[in-house]
């Protein structure tokens, strides 16, 4: 198991330098970082001081080192717009779309794995068809338009909840539902499949023909190894997820670091975007290499001693 | 016989197992009712999306500020001028919609063909040769992977402007680690195999090995992924259109008249509710018909 802990924990130093690179090469992308962040009728000794200021006149190596150095020390440089340091922005702004992934996974979860094993033991029924119908639609939704749509009736027409902002449950509702609902659809047809195969392998048979009650087979015997592909999605996905809060915060005027983005591009507060996409992009890293130990955990039938 | 002849023969003979081989997938998708239903419900939306200009030439730019907000013709004070309303600008909302469709399917399949391209290249070269060049790639997968596709996609976009062009490769580019991984493993597997390691040892060149033998049979999976991922694209690409970062305007997509219509939610139910519709059903016809396909392709997936 070491080796593989070690071969795991050297990939994602290289993922986390990979990331760094580009994060790094990504405001170069369009040759002048500088015309980049000043508005179109900067001046010359505005462009001047802005470059001196960011470091640009250094070779390109030097600038990546020092970033990289101070990236490591937890420094991501200043925003332009905000002057104040970007990390502190997006620890302010963090919790807040963490709270939304959250909501939105736990969402996901709690209705997607019973609607999926319903529908796997009761295959072919009208619950299964439905509920997989259901979830076509839901992988096949926007979730931006979804959430205009549930403002639409919630907010607009029926008043029963806000169209927006942070503090309250209510404010979450609507946008943990959007931002979760093709998760939803997704998690529901993923435990479906993986029960139906688990369903039909032999020691299931055999537990049934121990005379065991049909839901002691189900939750103890299938479910739990059906679990271990639905952790690994739950986990890759989370990423996705706060990927994906970036619009759903807009549509909700939710102040977590989605909008910040958004908004830092509009002001071409580059500094500010670096740092966020830098600091998304680790909190991926990291929660995909903690599902890979979790997997180990659940799954002692893979050998981690070969090389795959 | 002449060589032309010759040359042709043997054209027909490569092509031949393959166009069987599409005939019975589709003759296996059109089995599936739901595959069936989404394949025309798509080649309807494609027949209308190329063709609407014949039977609905109305300029989807043109304002008329004395129609400002006219509900679709079904309501009171809709009129037939407007069948699916007016915007707050008075543009025809149908013909947006129309124009719009040109631009989520150009966008949705050329990128999916950029990123198609790009890792069927990257994944035969790391499957077939592998080695330094073969960890060397997929670290670079990794790296792609650990970023959050949106994030990647709206700052690179950010940075190098809007253009369709942009859009496509950006869109593209950031999609080519599954097809790559996809395809990396059916290489390994496949270049074990007798037929290829016969090949090899009568001296057929790599270049030659990898196009006549490896790549037919590692193709299929792909043109599945490929009908799944056309799905997400569009997805993304209104939802960047959404934000702002989509084609320039004033080209009509169906993310931005999403966002215009965000603004009037409260007086015109219509400028939110089509564009999104319009996305959901174009969406839902490829979900459906790429289910149909993988189940046909790989039966051992029929489940999923």
């Amino acid at each position: 198991m070491l080796p593989y802990l070690l071969k795991r924990l050297w990939h994602t130093v290289f993922v986390v330098v990979g990331i760094s690179v580009i994060s790094f090469f990504f405001i170069h992308l369009s040759g002048d970082p500088v015309m980049l962040m000043l508005p179109g009728d900067a001046s010359h000794a505005e462009i001047e001081a802005l470059r001196e200021q960011m470091g640009f006149n250094d070779p390109l190596y030097e600038q990546y080192l020092r970033f990289a150095w101070q990236a490591l020390r937890g420094k991501f440089g200043n925003s332009l717009y905000y002057k104040v340091p970007a990390m502190e922005l997006i620890l302010e702004r963090l919790p807040a779309s963490l709270e939304l992934a959250v909501a939105a996974m736990l969402i996901a979860l709690v209705v997607a794995v019973p609607v999926g094993i319903i529908s796997a033991v009761r295959r072919g029924s009208l619950l299964d068809m439905g509920s997989m119908l259901g979830a076509l639609f839901g992988l096949s939704m926007p979730h931006f338009w979804l959430g205009i749509m549930m403002i639409l009736l919630f907010s607009v027409e029926l008043g029963w909840l806000p169209t927006s902002g942070r503090g309250s449950l209510a404010q979450l509702v609507m946008p943990a539902i959007a931002l979760g609902m093709s998760l939803t659809a997704m998690f529901a047809r993923l435990t479906r499949s993986v029960m139906l195969e688990v369903l039909s392998l032999d020691y299931i048979r055999t537990a049934r023909s121990k005379g065991l009650r049909e839901w002691i087979v189900i939750s103890k015997h299938a479910f739990k190894n059906a679990l271990i592909p639905i952790v690994t999605v739950a986990g890759m996905q989370f990423g996705f997820l706060l990927g994906g809060t970036v619009i759903i915060e807009t549509v909700f005027a939710w102040p977590g670091v989605g909008r910040l983005v958004i908004q830092a591009i509009f002001n071409r507060d580059y500094p500010l975007v670096q740092s966020i996409v830098l600091v998304l992009a680790l909190i991926f890293v990291a929660v995909n290499f903690l599902v890979d130990m979790l997997y180990m955990y659940l799954d002692p039938q893979i050998s981690y001693f070969e090389d795959k | 016989m002449n060589s032309a002849t010759i040359a042709k023969s043997s054209l027909f003979e490569a092509i031949e197992p393959r166009l069987r081989f599409m005939a019975e997938t589709l003759r296996e998708v059109a089995r599936r009712p739901s595959a069936l239903a989404g394949g025309i419900m798509l080649a309807l939306i494609l027949a209308v999306s190329l063709g609407f200009p014949l039977v609905y030439p109305v300029d989807p730019l043109e304002q008329d500020l004395m129609a400002r907000f006219t509900p679709p013709v079904w309501q009171t004070g809709g009129s037939w001028a407007f069948p699916l309303g007016a915007d707050n600008l008075g543009r025809d909302v149908l013909a947006r919609l129309l124009h719009g469709s040109r631009v989520s399917l150009l966008v949705g399949f050329s990128a999916v063909a950029v990123a198609e391209l790009a890792g069927i290249i990257l994944g035969l070269i790391s499957g077939y040769y592998g080695g330094k060049l073969d960890s060397l790639i997929m670290r670079i997968a990794d790296v792609f992977m650990a970023y959050p596709f949106m994030l990647l996609t709206i700052s690179v976009i950010a940075v190098l402007g809007n253009s369709i062009v942009n859009l496509i490769l950006v869109l593209g580019l950031s999609d080519w680690v599954t097809y790559a991984r996809t395809i990396r493993g059916s290489v390994l597997s496949l270049k074990k195999k007798e037929f290829v390691e016969a090949s090899r040892a009568i001296g057929t060149p790599h270049r030659v090995i990898i196009t006549r033998h490896i790549l037919p049979n590692v193709i299929s999976p792909l043109l599945v992924l490929g009908t799944l991922r056309v799905a997400n694209i569009i997805i993304w690409e209104s939802g960047l259109s959404f934000l702002g970062m989509g084609v320039p305007p004033p080209m009509p997509t169906w993310g931005r008249m999403l966002a215009e219509g965000r603004i009037y939610i409260t007086d015109a139910w219509w400028l939110v509710t089509l564009p999104g519709l319009a996305i959901m059903v174009t969406i839902l016809s490829i979900n459906l018909l790429g289910d149909g396909l993988r189940d046909a392709l790989d039966p051992r997936l029929r489940n999923i």
